[in-house]
This record gives structure tokens, sequence and C-alpha cells, in this order.
């Protein structure tokens, strides 16, 4: 962490350039500070005295955990901000940090691109706060994901995503099509459900930064290493072999519909059986049976296909955590109503409003894998999901920039689904373009 | 984006006397009593120009009929079997307890405040550089004539700045402050005051006794009226429509325009656990141009003549 404060901070100061056009940024520059300690008593005196926070955060279910937080804390004023959801939110919180003005005591942040913000000091280390503690309560891939790759606890998780495989069971009964268990299968499953229906596809697929390197973690590898300031980006590795070879007869053979994930488009075509699957985060029921009435009863969970036979990978895609800015304000308060939130009794309460926890003990609960879900005919998904969460590797890194890096996914591994150029190439050009822009923020990129 | 949707080029298309955008006529040519030419090209390209700007209208007004599920089983620009618009807007107006009037009204008291304090400006300063002599008046064209050729969007980010060291960000004040500086209209209130005045009638207005401001107030205003109308419409159109300004200055929701409000909408779509409500967004964003088709319509009149036409002999 410690290596090369000087370079970093020039990095940070070029993050905020780009994003600002000013070098007026976040994070502060006192080496060597022993990080922020907060006691349970602490809290609690904090609870009673009172006050207000702003939690910037777009997660639904965290309405009801407000209310239920003011009724049991009547001083306290807890201020949800929907700032955007994603990389607007990501803008937003740049913009304030940089301004110094303005920065909300907590902020949700997805795993993803908590290291973006833990490496540059403007997150909050937890760990004086007692969260260290908590790391038992959490499934392996959540907790690797608010330690952003180093030591310390940028935050507590909300929600996962372990991934499993939503199918349309109507589309797959009508063309005596099996449900795929590994890739291969799953492969033929597509063909075969283009032979049967030309205007059916085994699913979308026009690019998707998070859907590769989520696929990438289940197939083992590892692009990324990070150490501080020295990061390695590798696309080369034997998992991306795998997952390039066979991600690439889906796009050569046009089994992939052109429809890009949350549009219009795409709902539709999760109504109407043509797009048949998704391998996605566990978090998608709820959306699915608000966004996809019209197919209520048709879709099933399945686990994950494998990339080998017999196999138990998965991985998480998607997810978030709540985290507090450096430059917030009431640290007492905030901490307290993270914790509520993600740790305590906000966690039923956001289970319940449809959310996926990333707790063992609601994950493990049998009130939860017994859930039955009428969307899905009564199956009790639940338990393919628990069982996903478990399987996750927790050795899966993120750049300490992968925020940008995704933002340019389109230009670079985009190109493979457009054009001839191939997958494989495609993620090359992304490394080639992540090293060089690491390099240029002051870390020390390795190929 | 869809919920900037901008009625300018409709509406003015609409306008019976404009051809496509809107012009102003100075005041001192009246109108030929000859006979109207006809021009069979003309008028299909005229046509053809309504088509292409009506297209979206029609396919917004058709699709606000529809439901959520309606939106996607159905032919954009043919109805649903379920007629669902009274649905619809009774759900946009109650939604999140009633968020979407709030957004009404912030957009309004940001047209009010911004727009006519733009207005406001632009008539004064117009008029002083019309009909005044000054030292300088050569650099403030200069700069004005540069102002109205940097795009708002470039001086976004730097604003920001500016207001967030004043503290003023996350307040309506963001919003309006920028909102109050119209290069465009100051020119345009220049040139069309410059041509409307007659300097015979202010001289006229001196030599009874007024003073400078009476002048201005009971002898400039009325003859300015048409141009006032004219850059108030512009002002307003661009205020109601603005995005980008309060999407980087107001992070409260309370403080969000249509434009900020609808977007949020949209993206729920987007968000894991969120709703997509597409038929929300549409119905509000025809709600939402509602207002400024009105503006058009009753104001157009205002603008068809010059009212000095024929007060002053030449």
């Amino acid at each position: 962490m410690h290596k090369h404060p000087r370079r970093l901070l020039r990095g940070i100061g070029l993050v905020c350039a780009l994003t600002l056009g000013a070098t007026a940024c976040g994070g502060s520059d006192d080496e060597g500070s022993a990080p922020k300690t907060v006691s349970e008593s602490d809290v609690r005196a904090a609870l009673k005295k009172g006050g207000s926070i702003t939690v910037w955060a777009w997660e639904p279910t965290l309405k009801q955990v407000v209310a239920d937080f003011e009724k049991e804390h009547p001083n306290v004023e807890v201020n949800l901000v929907n700032a955007g959801t994603g990389n607007d939110q990501y803008k937003a919180l740049q913009n304030a940090m940089s301004a110094k003005k303005g920065v909300p005591d907590v902020a949700q942040v997805e795993y993803y691109a908590m290291g973006q913000y833990a490496l540059t000091k403007q997150l909050t280390d937890l760990r004086g706060f007692g969260a260290g503690k908590l790391a038992d309560q959490y499934s392996p891939g959540p907790w690797n994901g608010v330690k952003a790759g180093g030591e310390g606890v940028y935050g507590l998780p909300m929600d996962s995503g372990p991934m499993a495989l939503f199918y349309n069971k109507e589309v797959f009964d009508k063309h005596r099509i099996d449900v795929p268990t590994t890739w291969d299968e799953y492969v033929d499953a597509a063909r075969a459900l283009k032979k049967a229906d030309p205007k059916a596809y085994i699913t979308n697929d026009v690019g998707d930064a998070g859907l590769t390197t989520s696929l990438l973690w289940q197939a083992g590898s590892r692009p990324y290493e990070v150490d501080g300031t020295e990061v390695g980006i590798d696309f080369s590795d034997r998992g991306a072999k795998t997952y390039t070879a066979t991600w690439q007869k889906l796009i050569d053979e046009k089994l992939v519909a052109p429809v890009t994930s949350w549009s219009d488009d795409w709902y539709k075509g999760l109504g109407d059986g043509t797009i048949a699957t998704l391998a996605i985060g566990a978090w998608m029921p709820a959306n699915l049976a608000s966004g996809v009435k019209d197919a209520a009863g048709d879709w099933r969970v399945a686990p994950l296909p494998q990339w080998q036979a017999g196999g138990r990978a998965s991985a998480e895609n998607g997810g978030s955590a709540l985290t507090l800015p450096e430059l917030g304000g009431d640290e007492a308060l905030a901490y307290a109503f993270v914790e509520y939130a993600n740790a305590g009794k906000g966690v039923d309460t956001r289970v319940k409003g449809g959310a996926f926890p990333a707790t063992t003990e609601q994950l493990n609960s049998q009130a939860f894998q017994s859930t039955e879900f009428p969307y899905f005919g009564g199956q009790q998904a639940n338990k393919i999901f628990a069982e996903s969460a478990a399987n996750v590797a927790d050795d899966w890194s993120y750049l300490p920039y992968q925020v940008y890096a995704n933002s340019i996914f389109n230009d670079t591994v985009g190109k493979a689904y457009v054009s001839g150029t191939k997958l494989a190439e495609g993620l090359k050009s992304w490394q080639d373009a992540s090293v060089e822009y690491g390099n240029e923020q002051g870390f020390t990129v390795e190929k | 984006m869809t919920s900037t949707v901008t009625p300018a080029g409709s509406a003015a298309a609409s306008s019976p006397s404009s051809g496509s955008a809107v012009r102003l006529r100075t005041p001192r040519r009246r109108h030929s009593p000859g006979r109207p030419r006809h021009s069979v090209l003309l008028t299909v390209l005229t046509g053809l120009v309504l088509l292409y700007s009506l297209v979206p209208l029609v396919w917004l007004a058709i699709s606000a009929t529809k439901t959520q599920e309606g939106l996607s089983r159905s032919f954009g620009l043919w109805f649903d079997g379920d007629f669902a618009l009274w649905d619809n807007i009774a759900e946009t107006f109650t939604y999140d307890d009633g968020v979407f009037t709030r957004w009404l009204l912030n957009t309004l008291l940001y047209v009010v405040a911004g727009a006519g304090g733009a207005t406001f400006l632009a008539v004064l300063g117009g008029y002083a550089l019309a009909k005044f002599d000054f030292p300088g008046r050569r650099a403030v064209f200069a700069v004005v004539i540069g102002a109205v050729a940097v795009p708002g969007t470039a001086l976004a980010v730097p604003t920001f700045l500016m207001f967030s060291n004043m503290g003023l960000t996350n307040t309506p004040w963001a919003v309006i402050i920028p909102s109050l500086i119209s290069p465009f209209g100051l020119y345009l209130m220049w040139v069309f005051a410059g041509e409307a005045i007659p300097a015979e009638l202010m001289e006229a207005a001196r030599i009874d006794g007024a003073g400078e401001v009476r002048t201005f107030f009971q002898v400039a205003l009325p003859l300015l009226a048409p141009g006032i109308v004219t850059v108030s419409l512009f002002t307003m159109v661009a205020t109601w429509n603005n995005y980008f300004l309060p999407l980087i200055m107001i992070k409260d929701p309370d403080w969000y325009p249509l434009t900020l409000g609808l977007n949020s909408w949209n993206a729920q779509a987007e968000t894991a656990g969120g709703q997509p409500m597409f038929h929300l967004v549409v119905t509000g964003s025809l709600i939402t141009i509602v207002p400024l088709i009105a503006a058009f319509l009753l104001l157009q009149k205002y603008w068809q003549s010059g009212l000095a036409a024929g007060s002053v002999k030449e």
C-alpha cells in the first residue's frame, strides 16, 4: 500500500483530471496515519445523541431499512439519496470527492469498483470500527470484495450475486432440449434451439464486462494481480483460453442475441422466449418478477454450467457493499447504520424485500432455503443460489481502476461481437489499453 | 435519453405562418396584400419535414396509452389492446408518494425564475446596447458573440466547482443562477431593439419629458413585445429541457427537474431489484412536453407582427 505514495498521488490527480478537469482531489496524503477507531460505546453514544447522515444508494430495499432504523433511533435522521445507479453515482461521488464538498456519509459501491476507491484511500478502513471480526458472517465472494485485494475492510457487504443459470423451461420443453450442465452442452443447446426456432437465442450478449470477468473467474482464470500499486494483467492463462474457446463458438455461429442487457428489447426477449437463458447473479429473481410478468411460471433456476463436467465452480456477478467515504461526516453514526443494514436487523428486512443476502446465517437458514418462488413454479431456488455462493473461489481480484477498464470494454472486447476480431484478440487489446492506462496513472503494471 | 424530447422543432413546424423555425419579422416591412404564391415542391418538402418532426410525438402519444407489458408486445406506432392512458397518468402522479408532481413544480420554479430572469436581463441589456452609445460597446459585442459560440456543456464543470466552493450545489440556486445568462437571448434582443424602436420615437418621448426609465417601460417595452416573447420561448425551452447542468449540480431527488426525474425512473430498469417502468417514463415524458407545446401555441401570435408597424412615417 505504501510503496509509491508520490506516484500514486500523481495518479489520483490524473484520475481527477480526467473526471473533472481539475486536480483538486480527495484522498489524504498523510502516510502512516493510524486507521480511525470508533468503539462500540462511541457508536451507542452517537445514536443516543442523534444527528443526520446522508446515504447514497440505489438499492431499493434500503428504503424500508431506513424507516425501521429511524423508528428505532428517533434522534437519527437518515437521508437516503438515489444519486444514480452504478457509474452515474461513481461520477457524482468522484466529483464530490474532488470538490471536497457534498460527499455522503455512506455510499453504495459495487465490489468491482471497491479497489478504485479503497486504494486511493477514499474509503474508510473499517477495521478500527471492529468490522474485522465480522468476517465469518459473510460468504467468501462478498467478503473478498470488501477487502478489495488488500488487508483493510472498506465496507460491509450488502448483497451478493453468486451465479446461476436462469432458463425458460417452457422453451426447453417445447423443443425437447436438455438443460445444459456444462458450457459445452450449453453451446449444443444453443445450436439445437437455433435449429428449432431461428428467432430464438440461448442468451443475449453484445459484450458485457461484468459477465466476461465473472465467467473468467468461474473458469479459473485470474487475469488481475494486485499488490498495492503493483498490478499484473494477463488474459492468456488457461482459464481464459477455456473461456474464449467456448464463447467464440457462440459468437461465430451467431448463437447469442444482439440485444443489450436491461434494454426494453431485453425484457421483451425474456418474456417471449427469444432469450432462453441468463447466466447471471442470484439477485435476478426480483427483476424477473417485476419486469417480465408475462413469463411468470415459465422460468426455472439451474446451477451454473461448468467448464469441467462434474465441477462445482462458481463466481460472483454483481453485488455491492455500503462504504464510509473518507470525506464523509459522522463516522460513528454512519457505521451504526451500515452495521444495522448489512449485519443486523436490516438484513432480514432486505431479504424479505427480495434482495439476495451476503450473510451466511441467512444463506444457510432453513426458512431462506425452503422459500418457494411462485415465479419459478414453486421452485426452491435459494438452495441453488446458496450452494453457488459457497462455491465461489475467494482469490479473485479486480483492478484498482476497474471502473475505467470496464468503460473501455466495448471499444476493445466489444469488437469481437461486431467484426471479424477474435475474442482472444479483443481481450488482448483490452489488456494493452488497461496496462497503458494503469502506467499513466502511476501504477506499475506488468503484462 | 427518451425524456428530453425537444418539441421546439415540431411545434414551430406546426405553426402555419413559418416554414421551419421561428422568424422575426422586421416591423417596418408590411405584409404585401398580393396573392400568396404556391409552390408544390416546397409544400411537399415542408410536409415531409412536418411528418419527420411529428412521428416521434405520435409514437410518444400512442405509447403513453400502453401498459408496461403492452409496450413490448405491440407495434410502436399503433395501439395495444388495452387502453391504459388514464391509469398511466394516475400512476405517474401517485408513484413514489407523488414525487412527479414535486419534479413538475421544481421545473416550473427553474423555468419561471431562470428563464424569466434570463429574458428580463436580455431585454435590459439588449435595449441598452442597441439604443445607447457608450465606450466599450464593441468589446461587449465581441464578448457576447464569443459567448454564443461556447456550448453550455463546456462550462458546466467549472461552474460546478465554483458553486461547490460557494456551497450552492444541491440547491435550486445551482440551476437558476447559471440559467439567468443567455448570450443568444441578449444578442437577439439587441438586434431586435435596434430594428423595432425608432430613434425618433424615443426622442419624442424625451422631448415630452419622460425620463429614461419611463421611456423604457412605457415606450420601448411594448414595442419589444414580439422579441421578448421569442427570447422567453427560447430560454424557456432551454431551461425546461436542461439536463446536464442539474445532473452535475443536484443529487437530492427532491430538487430534480423533470428531465432528471424521468431519467432516474428509466434507470430503475437497470437496477438489481429495481422495476422497469417504461410505461411511466413514456407517460411522464408526454406530460412533460404538454406545457411546452401549450406555451408555443398560446404565444405564437405575438411574433406574427411588429407592433411599431406604421407608428412612424419614414
